[in-house]
Protein backbone atom coordinates (compact mmCIF):
# COMPACT_ATOMS: atom_id res chain seq x y z
CA UNK A 1 0.00 0.00 0.00
CA UNK A 2 1.34 3.40 -0.86
CA UNK A 3 2.08 5.53 2.13
CA UNK A 4 1.27 9.24 2.01
CA UNK A 5 3.66 11.32 4.10
CA UNK A 6 4.02 15.02 4.83
CA UNK A 7 7.58 16.24 4.50
CA UNK A 8 9.94 18.92 3.28
CA UNK A 9 11.46 18.57 -0.18
CA UNK A 10 14.90 18.19 1.37
CA UNK A 11 13.73 15.37 3.64
CA UNK A 12 12.01 13.69 0.69
CA UNK A 13 15.29 13.65 -1.26
CA UNK A 14 16.98 11.77 1.58
CA UNK A 15 14.20 9.17 1.84
CA UNK A 16 14.08 8.80 -1.96
CA UNK A 17 17.84 8.22 -2.09
CA UNK A 18 17.69 5.41 0.48
CA UNK A 19 14.68 3.82 -1.22
CA UNK A 20 16.29 4.07 -4.68
CA UNK A 21 19.16 1.92 -3.46
CA UNK A 22 21.73 4.72 -3.56
CA UNK A 23 25.23 3.50 -2.68
CA UNK A 24 26.59 6.75 -1.33
CA UNK A 25 25.82 10.34 -0.38
CA UNK A 26 28.68 12.79 0.17
CA UNK A 27 27.85 16.29 1.32
CA UNK A 28 28.63 19.33 3.36
CA UNK A 29 25.88 21.26 5.16
CA UNK A 30 24.57 24.57 3.84
CA UNK A 31 21.21 26.31 4.19
CA UNK A 32 18.64 25.85 2.64
CA UNK A 33 19.31 22.15 2.01
CA UNK A 34 20.97 20.93 5.24
CA UNK A 35 17.97 18.66 5.94
CA UNK A 36 19.15 16.30 3.18
CA UNK A 37 22.25 15.31 5.14
CA UNK A 38 20.46 15.61 8.50
CA UNK A 39 17.63 13.30 7.42
CA UNK A 40 20.09 10.74 6.04
CA UNK A 41 21.96 10.79 9.35
CA UNK A 42 18.70 10.32 11.27
CA UNK A 43 17.67 7.43 9.05
CA UNK A 44 21.09 5.71 9.38
CA UNK A 45 20.81 3.75 6.11
CA UNK A 46 24.29 2.28 6.65
CA UNK A 47 22.62 -0.07 9.15
CA UNK A 48 19.86 -1.12 6.76
CA UNK A 49 20.77 -0.86 3.08
CA UNK A 50 24.51 -0.37 3.55
CA UNK A 51 24.38 3.07 1.94
CA UNK A 52 27.36 5.27 2.81
CA UNK A 53 26.48 8.72 4.20
CA UNK A 54 29.46 10.95 4.70
CA UNK A 55 29.83 14.55 5.81
CA UNK A 56 33.00 15.56 4.03
CA UNK A 57 35.42 18.26 5.16
CA UNK A 58 34.33 20.53 2.31
CA UNK A 59 32.22 20.69 -0.83
CA UNK A 60 35.34 20.08 -2.93
CA UNK A 61 36.06 16.87 -1.03
CA UNK A 62 32.43 15.76 -1.33
CA UNK A 63 32.27 16.10 -5.12
CA UNK A 64 35.56 14.24 -5.51
CA UNK A 65 34.22 11.43 -3.32
CA UNK A 66 31.28 11.34 -5.74
CA UNK A 67 33.79 11.04 -8.58
CA UNK A 68 35.48 8.11 -6.84
CA UNK A 69 32.24 6.29 -6.12
CA UNK A 70 30.89 6.88 -9.63
CA UNK A 71 34.16 5.65 -11.17
CA UNK A 72 33.59 2.32 -9.40
CA UNK A 73 30.10 2.09 -10.95
CA UNK A 74 28.28 3.01 -7.75
CA UNK A 75 25.10 5.07 -7.58
CA UNK A 76 26.25 8.21 -5.76
CA UNK A 77 25.02 11.72 -5.13
CA UNK A 78 25.71 14.98 -3.41
CA UNK A 79 23.66 18.06 -2.59
CA UNK A 80 24.41 21.66 -1.74
CA UNK A 81 23.22 25.21 -2.29
CA UNK A 82 24.56 27.87 -4.63
CA UNK A 83 27.92 28.86 -3.06
CA UNK A 84 28.62 25.17 -2.35
CA UNK A 85 27.72 24.22 -5.92
CA UNK A 86 30.23 26.78 -7.20
CA UNK A 87 32.90 24.98 -5.16
CA UNK A 88 31.84 21.67 -6.73
CA UNK A 89 32.05 22.99 -10.30
CA UNK A 90 35.58 21.76 -11.00
CA UNK A 91 34.54 18.26 -9.92
CA UNK A 92 31.37 18.44 -12.01
CA UNK A 93 33.39 19.27 -15.13
CA UNK A 94 35.66 16.28 -14.34
CA UNK A 95 32.61 14.02 -13.92
CA UNK A 96 31.35 15.18 -17.33
CA UNK A 97 34.79 14.74 -18.88
CA UNK A 98 35.21 11.23 -17.46
CA UNK A 99 31.59 10.41 -18.42
CA UNK A 100 30.54 9.42 -14.93
CA UNK A 101 26.95 9.07 -13.71
CA UNK A 102 26.08 11.05 -10.59
CA UNK A 103 23.28 13.13 -9.15
CA UNK A 104 23.97 16.66 -7.89
CA UNK A 105 21.20 18.57 -6.13
CA UNK A 106 21.32 22.37 -5.93
CA UNK A 107 18.74 24.03 -3.66
CA UNK A 108 19.43 27.52 -5.00
CA UNK A 109 19.70 30.54 -2.72
CA UNK A 110 20.19 34.24 -3.42
CA UNK A 111 23.59 35.28 -4.78
CA UNK A 112 26.11 36.20 -6.02
CA UNK A 113 28.78 35.43 -3.46
CA UNK A 114 27.57 34.12 -0.12
CA UNK A 115 24.33 36.00 -0.82
CA UNK A 116 21.29 35.11 1.28
CA UNK A 117 19.74 31.87 2.43
CA UNK A 118 16.37 32.58 0.79
CA UNK A 119 15.11 31.07 -2.49
CA UNK A 120 16.58 31.99 -5.85
CA UNK A 121 16.90 30.68 -9.41
CA UNK A 122 20.01 32.64 -10.29
CA UNK A 123 22.09 29.51 -11.00
CA UNK A 124 20.18 28.72 -14.22
CA UNK A 125 23.13 29.79 -16.40
CA UNK A 126 25.58 27.87 -14.23
CA UNK A 127 23.53 24.67 -14.44
CA UNK A 128 22.50 24.78 -18.10
CA UNK A 129 25.34 26.59 -19.86
CA UNK A 130 28.43 25.25 -18.18
CA UNK A 131 29.51 26.45 -14.78
CA UNK A 132 32.59 24.29 -14.92
CA UNK A 133 35.05 24.51 -17.80
CA UNK A 134 34.89 22.75 -21.14
CA UNK A 135 32.22 21.85 -23.66
CA UNK A 136 29.97 19.74 -21.47
CA UNK A 137 26.31 19.47 -20.61
CA UNK A 138 24.46 18.41 -17.51
CA UNK A 139 20.98 16.97 -17.72
CA UNK A 140 19.11 19.50 -15.56
CA UNK A 141 15.83 18.56 -13.86
CA UNK A 142 13.67 21.25 -12.27
CA UNK A 143 11.28 20.06 -9.54
CA UNK A 144 8.19 22.14 -8.63
CA UNK A 145 6.74 19.91 -5.91
CA UNK A 146 7.96 17.78 -3.04
CA UNK A 147 6.72 14.79 -5.05
CA UNK A 148 9.01 15.76 -7.93
CA UNK A 149 11.93 16.24 -5.52
CA UNK A 150 11.30 12.60 -4.59
CA UNK A 151 10.72 11.24 -8.09
CA UNK A 152 13.66 13.07 -9.67
CA UNK A 153 16.15 11.23 -7.43
CA UNK A 154 15.24 7.99 -9.20
CA UNK A 155 14.76 9.60 -12.61
CA UNK A 156 18.02 11.52 -12.25
CA UNK A 157 20.03 8.39 -11.42
CA UNK A 158 18.41 6.44 -14.27
CA UNK A 159 19.29 9.15 -16.79
CA UNK A 160 22.80 9.47 -15.32
CA UNK A 161 23.49 5.77 -15.88
CA UNK A 162 21.66 5.62 -19.23
CA UNK A 163 23.92 8.34 -20.68
CA UNK A 164 26.95 8.06 -18.35
CA UNK A 165 26.51 11.74 -17.57
CA UNK A 166 26.13 13.81 -14.40
CA UNK A 167 22.58 14.99 -13.73
CA UNK A 168 21.68 18.08 -11.73
CA UNK A 169 18.42 18.54 -9.86
CA UNK A 170 18.07 22.32 -9.86
CA UNK A 171 15.74 22.99 -6.95
CA UNK A 172 15.35 26.08 -4.79
CA UNK A 173 14.79 27.08 -1.19
CA UNK A 174 10.99 27.07 -1.60
CA UNK A 175 10.56 23.48 -2.69
CA UNK A 176 13.38 22.38 -0.36
CA UNK A 177 11.87 24.00 2.73
CA UNK A 178 8.13 23.63 2.15
CA UNK A 179 6.16 20.61 3.31
CA UNK A 180 3.47 18.88 1.32
CA UNK A 181 2.10 15.43 0.70
CA UNK A 182 4.38 12.91 -0.89
CA UNK A 183 4.19 9.26 -1.86
CA UNK A 184 7.57 7.65 -1.36
CA UNK A 185 8.76 4.99 -3.82
CA UNK A 186 9.13 1.37 -2.74
CA UNK A 187 12.47 0.19 -1.37
CA UNK A 188 14.82 -1.15 -4.05
CA UNK A 189 17.86 -3.14 -3.04
CA UNK A 190 21.27 -1.66 -3.80
CA UNK A 191 22.94 -3.33 -6.77
CA UNK A 192 25.23 -6.23 -5.98
CA UNK A 193 28.90 -6.16 -7.05
CA UNK A 194 28.01 -8.62 -9.84
CA UNK A 195 25.19 -6.37 -11.07
CA UNK A 196 27.51 -3.35 -11.05
CA UNK A 197 30.11 -5.23 -13.14
CA UNK A 198 27.42 -6.42 -15.56
CA UNK A 199 25.65 -3.06 -15.93
CA UNK A 200 28.77 -0.89 -15.86
CA UNK A 201 31.44 -2.74 -17.89
CA UNK A 202 33.39 0.54 -17.95
CA UNK A 203 33.67 0.82 -14.16
CA UNK A 204 37.01 0.69 -12.36
CA UNK A 205 36.12 -2.02 -9.86
CA UNK A 206 38.69 -4.71 -10.50
CA UNK A 207 39.51 -6.70 -13.68
CA UNK A 208 37.65 -9.90 -12.67
CA UNK A 209 39.08 -11.94 -15.54
CA UNK A 210 39.26 -9.13 -18.09
CA UNK A 211 42.67 -8.61 -19.72
CA UNK A 212 42.50 -4.80 -19.91
CA UNK A 213 42.03 -2.59 -16.92
CA UNK A 214 39.36 0.11 -17.09
CA UNK A 215 40.72 3.63 -16.82
CA UNK A 216 38.54 6.52 -15.68
CA UNK A 217 40.01 9.87 -16.57
CA UNK A 218 39.18 13.19 -18.17
CA UNK A 219 42.80 13.71 -19.23
CA UNK A 220 44.13 13.08 -22.75
CA UNK A 221 47.67 14.04 -23.75
CA UNK A 222 46.85 13.98 -27.47
CA UNK A 223 44.46 16.68 -28.76
CA UNK A 224 43.22 14.34 -31.54
CA UNK A 225 42.00 11.92 -28.89
CA UNK A 226 40.48 14.76 -26.86
CA UNK A 227 38.67 16.01 -29.93
CA UNK A 228 37.36 12.50 -30.57
CA UNK A 229 36.10 12.43 -26.98
CA UNK A 230 34.39 15.79 -27.52
CA UNK A 231 32.73 14.53 -30.70
CA UNK A 232 31.45 11.51 -28.79
CA UNK A 233 30.12 13.79 -26.01
CA UNK A 234 28.35 16.00 -28.54
CA UNK A 235 26.69 12.97 -30.14
CA UNK A 236 25.52 11.88 -26.72
CA UNK A 237 24.18 15.37 -25.95
CA UNK A 238 22.30 15.34 -29.27
CA UNK A 239 20.67 12.03 -28.36
CA UNK A 240 19.68 13.49 -24.97
CA UNK A 241 18.17 16.54 -26.69
CA UNK A 242 16.14 14.25 -28.94
CA UNK A 243 14.91 11.86 -26.27
CA UNK A 244 14.74 13.48 -22.86
CA UNK A 245 12.84 16.78 -23.13
CA UNK A 246 10.21 17.03 -20.38
CA UNK A 247 7.70 19.79 -19.65
CA UNK A 248 4.20 20.46 -18.41
CA UNK A 249 1.46 22.83 -19.58
CA UNK A 250 -1.48 24.50 -17.85
CA UNK A 251 -4.35 26.09 -19.82
CA UNK A 252 -2.26 26.69 -22.95
CA UNK A 253 -4.91 25.46 -25.43
CA UNK A 254 -6.73 28.78 -25.82
CA UNK A 255 -4.03 31.02 -24.32
CA UNK A 256 -3.43 34.46 -25.81
CA UNK A 257 -0.52 35.08 -23.47
CA UNK A 258 1.98 32.59 -22.14
CA UNK A 259 3.97 32.56 -18.92
CA UNK A 260 7.11 30.43 -18.97
CA UNK A 261 8.47 29.60 -15.53
CA UNK A 262 10.34 26.71 -13.93
CA UNK A 263 10.41 25.06 -10.52
CA UNK A 264 8.38 26.38 -7.60
CA UNK A 265 7.92 29.77 -9.31
CA UNK A 266 5.77 28.03 -11.94
CA UNK A 267 3.30 27.21 -9.15
CA UNK A 268 3.07 30.85 -8.07
CA UNK A 269 2.47 31.71 -11.74
CA UNK A 270 -0.26 29.08 -11.92
CA UNK A 271 -2.06 30.74 -9.02
CA UNK A 272 -1.78 34.11 -10.81
CA UNK A 273 -3.18 32.46 -13.95
CA UNK A 274 -6.09 30.92 -12.00
CA UNK A 275 -6.94 34.42 -10.76
CA UNK A 276 -6.57 36.05 -14.19
CA UNK A 277 -8.70 33.35 -15.81
CA UNK A 278 -11.51 34.34 -13.43
CA UNK A 279 -11.28 37.83 -14.92
CA UNK A 280 -11.44 36.35 -18.43
CA UNK A 281 -7.78 36.96 -19.28
CA UNK A 282 -6.58 34.03 -21.39
CA UNK A 283 -3.16 33.16 -19.98
CA UNK A 284 -1.45 29.78 -20.00
CA UNK A 285 1.61 28.33 -18.29
CA UNK A 286 4.49 26.41 -19.82
CA UNK A 287 6.85 24.80 -17.33
CA UNK A 288 10.11 23.29 -18.60
CA UNK A 289 10.88 20.28 -16.40
CA UNK A 290 14.19 19.60 -18.13
CA UNK A 291 16.06 22.91 -18.27
CA UNK A 292 18.63 21.11 -20.38
CA UNK A 293 17.63 19.69 -22.75
CA UNK A 294 15.37 22.76 -23.09
CA UNK A 295 11.90 22.30 -24.63
CA UNK A 296 12.78 24.59 -27.54
CA UNK A 297 10.44 23.04 -30.12
CA UNK A 298 7.42 23.09 -27.83
CA UNK A 299 7.94 26.76 -26.91
CA UNK A 300 8.48 27.62 -30.59
CA UNK A 301 5.11 26.03 -31.42
CA UNK A 302 3.29 27.82 -28.59
CA UNK A 303 5.01 31.09 -29.57
CA UNK A 304 3.16 30.96 -32.90
CA UNK A 305 -0.22 30.96 -31.12
CA UNK A 306 0.21 33.71 -28.51
CA UNK A 307 0.52 37.51 -28.53
CA UNK A 308 3.24 37.67 -25.90
CA UNK A 309 5.38 35.59 -23.56
CA UNK A 310 6.41 36.54 -20.03
CA UNK A 311 9.18 34.62 -18.31
CA UNK A 312 9.04 34.73 -14.52
CA UNK A 313 12.24 33.78 -12.74
CA UNK A 314 13.97 34.42 -9.41
CA UNK A 315 16.81 36.14 -11.24
CA UNK A 316 17.54 39.07 -13.55
CA UNK A 317 16.50 37.12 -16.66
CA UNK A 318 18.38 33.93 -17.51
CA UNK A 319 15.96 31.34 -18.96
CA UNK A 320 14.49 34.19 -21.02
CA UNK A 321 17.49 33.82 -23.35
CA UNK A 322 16.48 30.24 -24.19
CA UNK A 323 12.84 31.26 -24.64
CA UNK A 324 13.88 34.06 -27.02
CA UNK A 325 16.08 31.65 -28.99
CA UNK A 326 13.12 29.25 -29.20
CA UNK A 327 10.66 31.78 -30.64
CA UNK A 328 13.35 33.47 -32.76
CA UNK A 329 11.85 36.95 -32.68
CA UNK A 330 8.39 35.71 -33.65
CA UNK A 331 6.66 37.07 -30.57
CA UNK A 332 7.61 39.61 -27.87
CA UNK A 333 9.25 37.96 -24.84
CA UNK A 334 9.47 39.96 -21.61
CA UNK A 335 10.88 39.17 -18.18
CA UNK A 336 9.66 39.59 -14.64
CA UNK A 337 11.89 38.58 -11.78
CA UNK A 338 12.76 39.16 -8.16
CA UNK A 339 16.31 38.70 -6.95
CA UNK A 340 18.46 38.10 -3.93
CA UNK A 341 16.04 35.77 -2.14
CA UNK A 342 12.79 37.71 -2.62
CA UNK A 343 9.90 35.60 -3.90
CA UNK A 344 7.14 37.32 -5.91
CA UNK A 345 3.51 36.71 -5.00
CA UNK A 346 0.74 35.91 -7.50
CA UNK A 347 -0.48 39.54 -7.52
CA UNK A 348 2.91 40.88 -8.64
CA UNK A 349 3.01 38.38 -11.51
CA UNK A 350 -0.46 39.42 -12.64
CA UNK A 351 0.59 43.10 -12.55
CA UNK A 352 3.77 42.35 -14.51
CA UNK A 353 1.93 40.48 -17.27
CA UNK A 354 -0.65 43.26 -17.60
CA UNK A 355 1.99 46.00 -17.51
CA UNK A 356 3.97 44.37 -20.33
CA UNK A 357 1.15 43.34 -22.64
CA UNK A 358 -2.19 44.93 -21.75
CA UNK A 359 -1.51 48.62 -21.30
CA UNK B 1 -13.14 23.57 0.61
CA UNK B 2 -10.05 25.77 0.57
CA UNK B 3 -8.52 27.71 3.45
CA UNK B 4 -5.47 29.92 2.95
CA UNK B 5 -3.94 30.73 6.32
CA UNK B 6 -1.04 32.87 7.53
CA UNK B 7 0.29 32.43 11.06
CA UNK B 8 2.74 35.12 12.12
CA UNK B 9 4.53 36.17 15.28
CA UNK B 10 7.92 36.02 16.99
CA UNK B 11 10.28 33.10 16.55
CA UNK B 12 9.86 30.90 19.62
CA UNK B 13 6.12 31.47 20.00
CA UNK B 14 5.40 28.21 18.21
CA UNK B 15 4.34 29.74 14.91
CA UNK B 16 5.97 27.10 12.72
CA UNK B 17 4.91 24.17 14.91
CA UNK B 18 1.32 25.41 15.04
CA UNK B 19 1.36 25.46 11.25
CA UNK B 20 2.88 22.00 11.19
CA UNK B 21 0.20 20.53 13.45
CA UNK B 22 -2.47 22.19 11.30
CA UNK B 23 -0.89 20.74 8.15
CA UNK B 24 -0.64 17.24 9.66
CA UNK B 25 -4.25 17.48 10.84
CA UNK B 26 -5.23 18.37 7.27
CA UNK B 27 -3.33 15.32 6.05
CA UNK B 28 -5.27 13.18 8.57
CA UNK B 29 -8.54 14.58 7.17
CA UNK B 30 -7.43 13.58 3.62
CA UNK B 31 -6.95 17.17 2.46
CA UNK B 32 -4.24 18.54 0.22
CA UNK B 33 -1.87 20.66 2.30
CA UNK B 34 1.14 22.93 1.90
CA UNK B 35 3.28 24.37 4.71
CA UNK B 36 5.60 27.15 3.60
CA UNK B 37 7.77 28.80 6.25
CA UNK B 38 9.40 32.18 5.85
CA UNK B 39 12.60 30.55 6.96
CA UNK B 40 15.85 32.25 7.76
CA UNK B 41 17.83 33.88 10.50
CA UNK B 42 14.71 35.84 11.47
CA UNK B 43 13.48 32.64 13.14
CA UNK B 44 15.87 33.29 15.99
CA UNK B 45 13.90 35.85 17.97
CA UNK B 46 12.76 38.00 15.06
CA UNK B 47 9.48 37.64 13.24
CA UNK B 48 8.50 34.24 11.88
CA UNK B 49 5.58 33.29 9.70
CA UNK B 50 4.19 30.27 7.94
CA UNK B 51 1.61 29.91 5.17
CA UNK B 52 -0.61 26.85 5.49
CA UNK B 53 -3.10 25.92 2.77
CA UNK B 54 -5.76 23.25 3.29
CA UNK B 55 -7.79 22.26 0.25
CA UNK B 56 -9.82 19.42 -1.16
CA UNK B 57 -8.25 20.15 -4.58
CA UNK B 58 -4.59 20.20 -5.68
CA UNK B 59 -2.79 23.35 -4.50
CA UNK B 60 -0.90 25.52 -6.98
CA UNK B 61 1.10 28.22 -5.20
CA UNK B 62 2.43 27.70 -1.67
CA UNK B 63 3.20 31.46 -1.63
CA UNK B 64 0.29 33.89 -1.32
CA UNK B 65 -0.48 37.60 -1.05
CA UNK B 66 -4.08 37.31 0.22
CA UNK B 67 -5.33 35.09 3.01
CA UNK B 68 -8.70 33.77 4.18
CA UNK B 69 -7.46 33.75 7.75
CA UNK B 70 -4.57 35.37 9.63
CA UNK B 71 -3.44 34.32 13.10
CA UNK B 72 -1.38 37.20 14.47
CA UNK B 73 0.85 37.00 17.51
CA UNK B 74 2.69 40.33 17.54
CA UNK B 75 2.43 43.97 16.46
CA UNK B 76 4.88 43.71 13.52
CA UNK B 77 2.88 40.84 12.05
CA UNK B 78 -0.39 42.70 12.54
CA UNK B 79 1.05 45.72 10.72
CA UNK B 80 2.24 43.47 7.90
CA UNK B 81 -0.74 41.17 7.44
CA UNK B 82 -3.91 43.04 8.46
CA UNK B 83 -4.27 44.48 4.94
CA UNK B 84 -3.61 41.05 3.37
CA UNK B 85 -6.77 39.40 4.75
CA UNK B 86 -9.39 38.95 2.02
CA UNK B 87 -12.58 40.98 2.53
CA UNK B 88 -14.92 38.81 4.59
CA UNK B 89 -11.94 36.88 5.96
CA UNK B 90 -10.91 36.33 9.56
CA UNK B 91 -8.18 37.89 11.69
CA UNK B 92 -7.44 36.22 15.00
CA UNK B 93 -5.01 38.00 17.31
CA UNK B 94 -3.84 38.06 20.89
CA UNK B 95 -4.27 41.60 22.31
CA UNK B 96 -1.28 40.88 24.60
CA UNK B 97 1.57 43.08 23.35
CA UNK B 98 -0.62 44.77 20.73
CA UNK B 99 -0.73 48.56 21.09
CA UNK B 100 -2.46 49.36 17.78
CA UNK B 101 -5.53 47.15 17.46
CA UNK B 102 -6.81 46.11 14.01
CA UNK B 103 -9.02 48.74 12.38
CA UNK B 104 -10.58 46.92 9.43
CA UNK B 105 -14.35 46.57 9.51
CA UNK B 106 -14.80 44.39 6.40
CA UNK B 107 -13.26 41.34 8.07
CA UNK B 108 -14.10 39.26 11.09
CA UNK B 109 -11.68 40.41 13.82
CA UNK B 110 -11.44 38.00 16.77
CA UNK B 111 -9.30 38.92 19.78
CA UNK B 112 -8.20 35.82 21.73
CA UNK B 113 -6.48 36.37 25.06
CA UNK B 114 -4.25 33.34 24.67
CA UNK B 115 -1.54 34.68 27.01
CA UNK B 116 -4.06 35.03 29.85
CA UNK B 117 -5.39 31.55 29.05
CA UNK B 118 -2.00 29.85 29.30
CA UNK B 119 -1.28 31.58 32.61
CA UNK B 120 -4.55 30.08 33.82
CA UNK B 121 -3.60 26.66 32.40
CA UNK B 122 -0.19 26.92 34.04
CA UNK B 123 1.91 26.01 30.98
CA UNK B 124 3.08 28.82 28.72
CA UNK B 125 4.36 26.35 26.13
CA UNK B 126 0.79 25.57 25.09
CA UNK B 127 0.32 29.18 23.92
CA UNK B 128 0.19 28.23 20.25
CA UNK B 129 -2.29 25.42 20.96
CA UNK B 130 -4.75 27.88 22.52
CA UNK B 131 -4.58 29.96 19.34
CA UNK B 132 -4.90 26.80 17.22
CA UNK B 133 -8.06 25.93 19.15
CA UNK B 134 -9.41 29.43 18.50
CA UNK B 135 -8.62 29.10 14.79
CA UNK B 136 -10.30 25.69 14.50
CA UNK B 137 -13.42 27.00 16.22
CA UNK B 138 -13.61 30.35 14.40
CA UNK B 139 -13.19 28.78 10.97
CA UNK B 140 -14.86 25.44 11.74
CA UNK B 141 -11.80 23.62 10.37
CA UNK B 142 -10.88 19.98 10.85
CA UNK B 143 -12.01 17.51 13.50
CA UNK B 144 -10.41 17.53 16.95
CA UNK B 145 -9.60 13.86 16.31
CA UNK B 146 -7.59 14.83 13.20
CA UNK B 147 -5.75 17.51 15.19
CA UNK B 148 -4.85 15.04 17.95
CA UNK B 149 -3.61 12.57 15.35
CA UNK B 150 -1.69 15.44 13.75
CA UNK B 151 -0.12 16.22 17.12
CA UNK B 152 0.94 12.59 17.51
CA UNK B 153 2.65 12.75 14.11
CA UNK B 154 4.40 16.04 14.92
CA UNK B 155 5.55 15.36 18.49
CA UNK B 156 8.39 12.93 19.08
CA UNK B 157 7.14 9.88 21.00
CA UNK B 158 8.97 10.89 24.18
CA UNK B 159 6.64 13.92 24.38
CA UNK B 160 3.41 12.00 23.80
CA UNK B 161 2.51 12.25 27.49
CA UNK B 162 1.98 15.97 26.83
CA UNK B 163 -0.84 15.35 24.33
CA UNK B 164 -3.65 15.60 26.95
CA UNK B 165 -2.22 18.97 28.06
CA UNK B 166 -2.20 20.20 24.47
CA UNK B 167 -5.71 18.89 23.95
CA UNK B 168 -6.80 20.87 27.02
CA UNK B 169 -5.18 24.01 25.57
CA UNK B 170 -6.93 23.49 22.22
CA UNK B 171 -10.28 23.12 24.00
CA UNK B 172 -9.54 26.26 26.01
CA UNK B 173 -8.86 28.13 22.76
CA UNK B 174 -12.09 26.82 21.24
CA UNK B 175 -14.01 28.11 24.26
CA UNK B 176 -12.56 31.62 23.84
CA UNK B 177 -14.19 32.18 20.44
Amino acid sequence: MEEIRLMKGNEAIAHAAIRFGMDGYFGYPITPQSEVLETLEEQMPWDTTGMVVLQAESEVAAINMVYGGAAAGKAVMTSSSSPGISLKMEGISYLAGAELPALIVNAMRGGPGLGTIQPSQADYFQATKGGGHGDYRLIVLSPATVQEMTDFVGLGMELAFKYRNPVMMLADGIVGQMMEKVVLPDFRPRRTEEEVREQCPWAACGKHGRKQRNVITSLEMEPEKMEANNIRFQEKYKAIEENEVRYSEFMTDDAEYLIVAFGSVARICQKAIEEMREQGVKVGLFRPITLWPFPTKQIAELGKKVKGILTVELNAGQMIEDVRLAVDGGVPVRHFGRMGGIVPNPGEIEEALKAHFMK
Amino acid sequence: MKEEIIIAGFGGQGVLSMGKILAYAGLMDDLEVTWMPAYGPEQRGGTANVTVILSDKPISSPVLDKYDTAVILNQQSLDKFESKVKPGGTLIYDPYGIHRAPTRTDINVIPVSAMDAVLELGNSKTYNMVLLGALLSARNLLSTDAVIRGLKKTLPERHHHLIPLNEQAIEKGRSLV
